[in-house]
């Protein structure tokens, strides 16, 4: 016992002795390195942007797209260049159309479409995918048909359904629900399956009910996975919508721009497009929007 | 004490095969764990302790033999069975306290009880000041916290653990089992710990199973007699006590044959 005690003193006394080597070149003046920072580049990797970068960024994209369109404009001789109207002129159509021609109604119209047909789509999808990814028997039964339906092109139904409803309402929401219902099952299944199994497993040995966890356990850590799915969906809803209106429609913005086709009138062709854009981006916020005060616990974290 | 009781968890002659029958993960384990024991299942990566606590809880079948818990053949997951996963499963869409009462939801308790009792526990496992934080705020011990007490708050007989501080780092994994040898005192439950960390079996247990590599059998079941009945919350106690080296080497050297195996 004595001799463990000896050795054990004297590891100590040999520790303060090395402390007191690290401590002391502090005091000392260490020689000046010679100090060169090479420049960072501009394109940095793992680097996210400033929120103030962000949108000078965004807003020099938006201006030089302008601007390159506006050269082109220009570049076109002068008898062919109505075919490709400035942006200012294509705005200037947009606000005309709007004010003397009611367009607002049109727009309006479309909106009631795309939102219509994707809320039925989505009462279907949502529940579906849910129940798809939860049993795997719904998958297995449901999965097979729904894959190669996705393979079906949206405008193939169109002759099918005109015989079905006529030149009607009901015909054009027919065909948005077509273009976008398939896909969305898929993503919401996809959405579902990858909700982490112990999530499941810890409210099993909790007692709760199959169909608690499907609600109130998969459904909600799916749902912001879910939401996303939806607003990606609904765009591919808008790339339906010129040809839902194209055929056998009297309003709506596909409707005014095909009548402007037939008379050459480019420039409210354009201004349709550009209609259809800013409802999409609109939308596009509607979603986050939504999708930021649904889901408190999934923004991300300030660091 | 003295007459011995029916077992709290009995394991009976229990099998688990998969892919048809071709692979054995575990095969022929029996064992009977004592009300208030807490009992580490320790052995190397893939000897089918774990899937002996899954199978305990009720998430996967025996493929042979039965398990009774309290008297009753085990057929599916149940609140009376506790189960923490070495995975964060504290859900993400609630916070910590709404957490603490989901599983008290389950078990239809009014809601003023609930809010007090998931109040008590968030003390109990030192959270209270994060209670109306959601998980993603929260840290990877304080998620696990919130998870011991969402189980707790349903008050099992039967504790499952499945290396429940495999993903923390060394200091936080010390703190956490401090935690629970003071949850071990306050609640008296029975304890089902997996784990691989020899030093944490020997810490939180009184009884340690030892399994043999694939297809996992029983090695060896000790009792951790040194201890004499005893837990120790300060670790260093318990390193003092006569006796820990021994088992320790012991175990580290089982360790050791199973895996040059």
């Amino acid at each position: 016992m004595e001799h463990v005690k000896a050795v054990h003193s004297m590891s100590e006394q040999h520790s303060i002795v090395a402390v007191q080597t690290v401590e002391s070149p502090v005091g000392e003046a260490r020689p000046e390195a010679v100090r060169k920072v090479p420049k960072p580049p501009y394109l940095r990797l793992l680097t996210p942007t400033t929120p103030r970068e962000t949108v000078v960024l965004g807003v020099i994209g938006a201006f030089v797209f302008f601007l390159l369109w506006e050269a082109a404009h220009f570049a076109t001789s002068e008898e062919s260049r109505r075919f490709l109207p400035s942006p200012q002129h294509v705005v200037a159509t947009l606000i005309n159309l709007i004010v003397e021609k009611n367009f607002l109604s049109d727009v309006l119209i479309s909106a009631y479409r795309i939102f219509a047909s994707f809320f039925a789509a989505c009462l279907i999808a949502v529940p579906l995918g849910i129940v798809m990814g939860c049993f795997s028997r719904v998958r297995a039964l449901v999965n097979p048909t729904i894959s190669g339906a996705r393979y079906l092109p949206a405008a193939s139904f169109i002759p099918l359904l005109l015989v079905w409803f006529g030149p009607t309402d009901t015909q054009k929401l027919a065909l948005l629900f077509l273009g976008v219902i398939f896909f969305l099952i898929a993503l919401i299944l996809d959405n579902t399956e990858s909700v982490q199994k112990e999530l499941i497993e810890a409210a099993m040995t909790m007692g709760a009910s199959r169909w608690e966890i499907v609600v109130n356990v998969v459904g909600r850590a799916a749902s912001p996975a879910i939401m996303d799915s939806m607003r990606n969906m609904i765009a591919v809803g808008y790339t339906y919508l010129v040809i839902a209106e194209i055929v056998a429609a009297q309003d709506g913005i596909g409707a005014v721009m095909m009548r402007a086709g037939r008379f050459l009138k480019v420039d409210v062709i354009m201004a349709g497009i550009l209609a259809i854009g800013i409802l999409g981006v609109l939308t596009d916020i509607l979603f986050r929007v939504v999708a930021h005060f649904l889901f408190p616990w999934n923004r991300r974290r300030k660091s | 004490m003295n007459r011995p009781a029916s077992p709290a968890i009995d394991v009976r002659s229990v099998s688990r095969r998969y892919l048809d029958g071709t692979f054995t993960a575990v095969d022929d384990v029996s064992f009977a764990l004592q009300e208030g024991q807490v009992t580490a299942l320790v052995g190397p990566s893939g000897c089918g302790k774990t899937t002996v606590l899954r199978m305990i809880a009720g998430l996967e079948p025996p493929t042979d033999g039965e398990i009774v818990v309290h008297g009753d053949i085990v057929h599916g997951p149940g609140p009376e069975r506790g189960m923490i996963f070495q995975a964060y499963t504290s859900f993400p869409w609630l916070t910590a306290l709404k957490n603490v009462e989901y599983g008290m939801k389950i078990l239809k308790v009014p809601r003023a009880e609930r809010t007090r009792r998931a109040m008590q526990l968030l003390e109990e496992v030192r959270l209270a000041p994060s209670a109306q934080q959601y998980p993603a705020e929260l840290s990877g011990g304080m998620k696990q916290r919130v998870a011991i007490a969402r189980t707790l708050a349903q008050n099992p007989s039967v504790l499952l653990m499945d290396e429940p501080f495999g993903a923390l780092d060394a200091q936080v994994r010390w703190e956490m089992q401090e935690m629970m040898i003071e949850i071990f005192e306050a609640e008296r439950k029975t304890v089902v710990l997996v784990t691989h960390d020899i030093q944490e079996a020997i810490y939180l247990a009184d009884r340690v199973i030892f399994f043999t590599r694939t297809p996992g059998r029983i090695k060896q079941d000790v009792v951790l007699d040194f201890k004499a009945g005893l837990r120790f919350r300060k670790k260093e106690k318990l390193l003092e006590q006569d006796g820990y080296m021994r088992v320790e080497q012991q175990l580290f050297a089982w360790m050791r044959e199973e895996i040059q195996n």
